[in-house]
């Protein structure tokens, strides 16, 4: 079955292409039906391709169709081919699932929208693009979807682009990610130019490199990541790609496409040298810390989950860089799950109270808004790492493995469970402010229960986030069945080596830290113990000002920079070429007038140079 | 009288210079194209005389070709005078220099 693989992006490219041409003409909401069958039809075969593989023994799980030969060039050959292994179903599985989910909630959420089949026409490029980033066999192929979701995110956070604000923002997604794809690009020459192949399969086979062209290539694919994935340095888009209607935040910039960048180290895992894991660990804890520092002090409800994403992506590459890739994974899947859930719950209380975001102005919505603050209430459970919730699972593991960590774990520990303390407090504040309390909304405004269309994929979320830790239970070694069926493409498994007992400690003090994170925000925002002036400082309500320091930087000194650079290309570069085009036209002025127009100049001219052959010729005979 | 393949030279060279001194020294554009064609003539003439004198079917086979162009030549050359003649009556070769670019 797992030939079939071919029809897994197939569908959404269809649904593109159909919705490319008539999908204006059906209009609302028949568009966003086919978009959802096309979805629906490609998780289907998602789960057959799926069972295809669970079928063959564990050691055999690897199955390779190539389609065409894409870019044959010399020694280099890129198949356009797919790679059917445990690593890529899994992703599969989760993208095509909660797309289905998103795709439903967006033919209530866009409902009216003028646009509303051309949204729908872009979430099924996206969904195209994203499965062809993970199903690739090869880098290059990876590349084209890599791309391919860049390319949807920018048209899909500047969705409403009449605002400035949204066609902005846009705009920065796509260049900062075009930094990130800069890295992707070198390590691929890197790669190919030190182990000659880009197929995945290939690469897990051959010689590991040098260690200082292993450890380049490592830093770049992580460069490519951070740009995708929103870490350190190059978070900056993140937060502002909210600007995007809200099931665009809760699929693009939540589940699916920034955990691309977790893919592709997880893919590469045999090529990451232990120095440059150690980079990565860092940076994934920084970026940990300080976007949850960030999600502290924001107002808006999206930025809010928005610097909760780049928080918890952080931890993700915490658990790359400490070796733990099944916990990295393992987190993408519970992530995907209790954050679409939490965005489509915050679109649910936009939509229900008229586009208002700013979270000061809701409060007591809980009575008006059942299901979406039950199922809103089980998110933050999860992300806030209280069991048996799904993120506790995943975020117990990756804070042990980061404990593990041979040079400097401890430190890595102790951040991330202050950034867990920090994620139980924030998302405690967001669901107190929002949820609980007084009402605090403007006149005029109704707030009303959402469709089915959005509360069926909020309830199905709720479920996933509530029994996503199922997949990979520590308890007893053969419920690891994530850690089992991953495990055959890794070049180093990881093995916890701690005690049961320190394992169960570990565990109790994140808890106990999420517990308390949760207390403290109960204390401030909902009993009001504490004044919440203090706890929301300007500075970290624009997340140390990075921002504008780019700004300053970028529009200041590198603006004037490349000025310079550019009025040097137009002076010295083009006007060499300039020259050159017009000492060409001074000497074709000279020649000009032997074109006199008197047919009889030209004949005389043929047979003169006709006698002087002649006598050349026989001149040359003699 | 033997007509020896030299006759044959001969006359072709005398065509050729017929047309070629045709070709200069007439204004009218008709003439012209007429003295052209005796030039191309007088060239084929010498490459059958040759093709025969060598047992080369080569020659004859060139002759073709400029058959071909040459009515093709015609064809173009002819319209297009024609096509000026009747707008300019009595125009010469040198009043078409309003033609250049």
């Amino acid at each position: 079955m797992v030939e079939l693989v071919w029809l897994i992006p197939t569908f959404p490219l269809v649904g593109f292409l159909f919705l490319l041409i008539a999908g204006s003409r059906l209009g609302e909401p028949k568009a966003g039906w086919i978009a959802t069958a096309a979805s629906t039809c490609s998780f289907i075969v998602t789960f057959v391709v799926f069972l295809g593989l669970l079928a063959k023994s564990s050691d055999d799980r690897s199955f390779e169709q190539v389609l065409f030969d894409w870019l044959p060039a010399g020694s280099l050959n890129v198949e356009a081919g797919f790679l059917v292994d445990p690593l890529s179903m899994t992703m599969a599985l989760f993208v095509t699932g909660v797309g289905t989910l998103i795709h439903l909630y967006s033919v209530g959420y866009m409902h009216g929208d003028p646009k509303f089949s051309k949204f729908f026409l872009y979430l099924n490029l996206f969904l195209f693009s994203m499965l062809m980033l993970v199903l690739g066999n090869n880098l290059v192929v990876t590349f084209l979807g890599w791309e391919g979701v860049g390319t949807c995110s920018y048209l899909l956070i500047s969705f409403w682009h009449q605002r400035d604000s949204a066609a902005t923002a846009g705009k920065k997604a796509f260049v900062t990610n075009r930094v990130g794809d800069w890295g992707f690009m070198i390590a691929m020459f890197l790669l190919w130019s030190s182990i000659g192949t880009l197929t995945y399969t290939e690469i897990a086979q051959s010689s590991p490199m040098a260690t200082v062209t292993g450890t380049a290539v490592s830093l770049l694919l992580f460069v490519a990541a951070a740009g995708k994935s929103a870490q350190l340095p190059l978070y900056v888009w993140l937060p502002d790609a909210m600007e995007g209607p809200t099931p665009v935040s809760a699929m693009v910039h939540a589940a699916t496409m920034v955990t691309s960048g977790v893919y592709l180290l997880v893919r590469m895992n045999h090529v990451l040298t232990s120095d440059a894991l150690i980079v990565i660990a860092v940076v994934g804890a920084a970026t940990a810390l300080f976007a949850a520092l960030a999600a502290v002090a924001q107002q808006d409800i999206k930025k809010v989950l928005a610097y909760s994403t780049v928080s918890q992506l952080g931890f993700m590459f915490l658990a790359i860089g400490s070796g733990a890739y099944v916990a990295a994974i393992f987190h993408v899947i519970t992530h995907a799950f209790f954050k679409a859930l939490l965005f489509l719950g915050s679109g649910s209380v936009i939509h229900g109270m008229h586009d208002e975001q700013d979270m000061k102005k809701m409060g007591a919505l809980r009575s008006l808004m059942p299901i979406t603050a039950g199922t809103f209430i089980i998110g933050w459970l999860a992300i806030a790492g209280v069991p048996p919730f799904a993120g506790f699972w995943s975020k117990d593991e990756i804070l042990l493995a980061a404990w593990e960590q041979p040079n400097i774990g401890p430190i890595l520990w102790a951040v991330g469970l202050v950034t867990a303390l920090l994620t139980a407090y924030y998302m405690s504040r967001q669901v107190f402010l929002v949820f609980f309390g007084d009402k605090r909304w403007d006149e005029g405004v109704e707030p009303h229960e959402s469709p089915w269309t959005m509360t069926l994929p909020l309830c199905i979320l709720a479920v996933a986030a509530a029994l996503g830790g199922l997949i990979n239970l520590p308890v007893v070694a053969d419920w690891l069945y994530l850690e089992h069926f991953l495990e055959p493409i890794f070049s180093h498994p990881h093995q916890f080596v701690s005690s049961t007992t320190t394992k169960i400690i570990l565990a109790i003090i994140a808890v106990l830290a999420g517990l308390v994170g949760i207390g403290v925000a109960a204390a401030v925002w909902l009993v009001h113990r504490v004044k919440a002036d203090q706890l929301e400082p300007k500075i970290l309500e624009n997340a140390m000002y990075i921002d504008a320091a780019y700004s300053k930087v970028v529009g200041g000194v590198g603006h004037k920079a490349f000025e310079m650079i550019s009025n040097a290309d137009k002076k010295y570069v083009d006007g060499a070429i300039n020259q050159i085009g017009k000492t060409t036209i001074r000497l074709g002025a000279m020649m000009r007038p032997l074109q006199s127009g008197y047919m009889r100049n030209y004949a005389i001219g043929i047979t003169i140079g006709g006698l002087v052959l002649l006598i050349w010729i026989i001149a040359g005979a003699s | 009288m033997i007509v020896t393949t030299s006759w044959y030279l001969v006359l072709g060279a005398l065509l050729f210079i017929i047309g070629g001194v045709g070709l200069l020294v007439r204004r009218n554009p008709l003439i012209m194209l007429m003295c052209v064609e005796l030039m191309l003539n007088g060239v084929n003439l010498s490459f059958v005389a040759f093709s025969k004198a060598l047992g080369d079917i080569g020659g004859q086979t060139v002759v073709f070709f400029v058959l071909v162009v040459a009515a093709a030549e015609v064809v173009v050359g002819l319209g297009l005078i024609v096509a000026i003649l009747r707008r300019a009556p009595g125009s010469t070769a040198d009043d078409l220099s309003v033609l250049k670019g």
